[in-house]
């Protein structure tokens, strides 16, 4: 057990962490806001969700199920950017993949973390999901895979520590494949739903896979930038270069998900589609005009975009500023989408009295704790993995 | 190049095709033109008798044996929730939740006037439900017999895909047994100890639900779908759900 753990966490070589005050404050703050968001999670578990959590009959899923689609999101995002290099030979994308493969499972472990508070049974699952497996739900289909997910990516993230590199690539190519299989069923989960017509149609698994790949790039861009500031660690000219490659196939995905995003406005206004257009207007005229022309367009998209193409991915504090706010962005995009879908209620359009036009839904004191916990925890994963594998530096091979 | 060497040239015109390849070339095209007008024969000949297809199954389709539904004849309503209150005493519906509930609709008649319907909605146990296609762990499904969809709650982890994918906010989630519940047409409290009906159906006091087997031509349901001159819809057609609760306007 020693000799394989020593296979895999290197003892020398790479950078080394500073382990300066600082470091350990930070890591010490992470750790007590995860013990914070479990403590949320447990106690919300003990007295019920209905008391704690803002969810309602009508919005049954609020922002933990957004900061799980966040979560989730970013690890198959991750997983893709690091497989350019690993699985399909972009040499240009070599060093930046460790990291990326060790933060998509930091991520996804985020993720599972906050859904194990949002589902009221969770420990019903891994029995249910064997005996009671249904192939027509796109949740089974999810669960499913990315528990598979995250065992390749955990093997793959083994094997390139051991530096076996053809058997990390068959990993990898494995973790890819059924990340973008789960992934695209996490978007069909709203996209086959034929009662939310904000969500219906083909376009949700594929706008989610293009956004996964947005928010892998930009997240990458994020933690690498964080690893090396934070332990004042000087970026090599392989790792700038590397940078600039994800930068701009970061700016590439933004310029797909400007279009997506586009003409979902347009088809949803166009000729008034019942039960869309009142969900759509609701972003951009209504509750959520915020939410969305701020977050979603200017942060998420328009800025990291701009400043990208400006400095043609070159200078690192310009990529970190646009890899900061493309992720806060992101993080609204998810939020708005989960819930705005279900603002509509059920009988909307049937000319009813004393109904709603647009529900209502505001998270919670314990949600918004569990969210910060899961971020707390990706945080600590990440602090803890640039100390622990000595900044995830790759060799040319 | 010069003249000379074109002129050597092999000539690229048809003269020079060998008859062969001439009927090669022949018969491919003739292959290609039987293929088309095979095809479109054969497209023509398989048009059936589209009937239009209403909201009803046709006479003699009934899946399900009972196939148990039920009509809602909404003219008839008048609010006075005695349906709701015994759905709440014989399921034990919790205070916070419903599985029927009465809504209100107004039509303008122009000017100050206007007509006021009260139309109940309850889980319409579609034959394509939505629900039960997303569950991930088969914790609610369509019975084989008798058509209605059941939840095990038991197995339920909690996950509420079942309420967003519905279309008809039948769904909510019950405390009491940590499990989605929803109407399940009184099968466990009434239906599985030899009762006919379910308890809203006996509460109505204006004959405004009727419940019965719809695949019996001697019911009254099937009587009511079927009569002519009435009007019969589902809510939401367009979900493709196929709607099991038939409103009627007699």
């Amino acid at each position: 057990m020693n000799n394989l753990l020593a296979g895999i966490i290197p003892g020398e070589g790479g950078l080394e962490a500073t382990g300066s005050g600082k470091y350990n404050i930070a890591i010490g703050l992470m750790a007590l806001l995860t013990v914070v968001g479990v403590a949320a999670g447990v106690h919300s578990l003990y007295v019920g969700h209905e008391h704690t959590f803002g969810v309602s009959r009508g919005v049954p899923w609020g922002i933990l199920i957004a900061a799980y689609v966040f979560f989730v999101v970013t690890s198959t995002g991750l997983c893709i950017v690091s497989s350019v290099g690993h699985v399909f030979g972009f040499q240009n994308f070599n060093p930046i993949a460790k990291r990326a493969v060790f933060m998509s499972i930091g991520t996804i472990i985020a993720g599972f973390l906050v859904i194990a508070f949002e589902i009221e049974n969770s420990w019903r699952m891994p029995v249910g999901n064997v005996i009671g497996a249904n192939p027509t739900s796109n949740i089974w289909w999810m669960g499913t895979l990315y528990g598979a997910y995250l065992f390749f990516m955990m093997i793959e993230f083994v094997m390139l520590q051991m530096d076996k590199h053809k058997v990390a690539t068959g990993f990898g190519l494995a973790g890819l494949l059924t990340g973008v299989v789960a992934h695209s069923n996490l978007g069909a989960v709203f996209g086959l739903l034929n009662g939310r017509e904000f969500w219906h149609g083909p376009y949700m698994p594929i706008y989610f896979i293009t956004s996964a790949a947005m928010s892998g790039c930009v997240a990458i861009i994020f933690f690498t930038y964080i690893a090396y500031k934070a332990n004042g660690w000087k970026m090599s000219d392989e790792m700038k270069k590397s940078m600039e490659a994800v930068a701009k196939m970061g700016a590439l995905m933004m310029a797909i998900i400007i279009f997506f995003t586009s003409w979902k406005m347009i088809t949803g206004v166009t000729g008034q589609p019942p039960g869309k257009y009142e969900a759509m207007q609701a972003l951009l005229s209504g509750p959520y005009a915020m939410n969305f022309w701020v977050g979603e367009v200017a942060l998420g998209m328009l800025i990291p975009f701009i400043i990208i193409l400006a400095v043609k991915g070159r200078n690192m504090n310009a990529l970190f500023i646009a890899a900061l706010a493309g992720m806060v962005g992101i993080f609204f995009m998810r939020y708005d989408l989960v819930i705005v879908g279900q603002l509509v209620p059920a009988y909307h359009g049937m000319g009813l009295v004393d109904y709603p036009d647009l529900l209502t839904y505001i998270p919670s004191l314990h949600e918004n704790l569990v969210v910060l916990g899961g971020i707390a925890f990706c945080g600590l994963t990440f602090l803890m993995g640039e100390k622990l594998f000595r900044g995830h530096v790759s060799e040319n091979h | 190049m010069k003249i000379d060497d074109l002129e050597q040239m092999e000539s690229e015109d048809l003269s020079t095709l060998p008859s062969a390849e001439r009927r090669k070339f022949l018969k491919f095209g003739l292959a290609v033109t039987g293929m088309y007008l095979g095809g479109s024969v054969l497209s023509l000949s398989s048009v059936k008798n589209v009937h239009a297809a209403g909201v009803v199954p046709e006479i003699g389709k009934y899946p399900y044996s009972p196939h148990y539904s039920m009509v809602l004849r909404e003219k008839l309503c008048i609010d006075c929730e005695r349906c709701k209150d015994a759905c709440v005493k014989t399921n034990h519906v919790p205070h916070y939740g419903f599985r029927t509930t009465i809504l209100e609709k107004r039509r303008s008649l122009g000017g100050e006037k206007f007509e006021t319907t009260f139309m109940p909605v309850l889980c319409n146990h579609c034959n394509r439900p939505p629900c039960v296609r997303v569950c991930p762990t088969t914790a609610t499904w369509k019975d084989e017999k008798t058509g209605i969809v059941v939840m095990n709650p038991g197995r339920c982890i909690g996950c509420k895909t079942c309420m967003t994918a519905c279309p008809y906010n039948a769904r909510y989630f019950k405390e009491e047994t940590r499990a989605v519940d929803k109407c399940d047409f009184c099968l466990e409290a009434r239906l599985s100890k030899g009762e006919t009906t379910t308890s809203c159906v006996e509460a109505c006091p204006a004959d405004v639900r009727v419940f019965g087997n719809l695949a019996d031509p001697e019911s009254r349901v099937s009587q009511l779908v079927h009569s002519p001159e009435t009007m019969v819809w589902v809510l939401r057609p367009e979900t493709g759900a196929v709607p099991n609760v038939f409103y009627i306007n007699s």
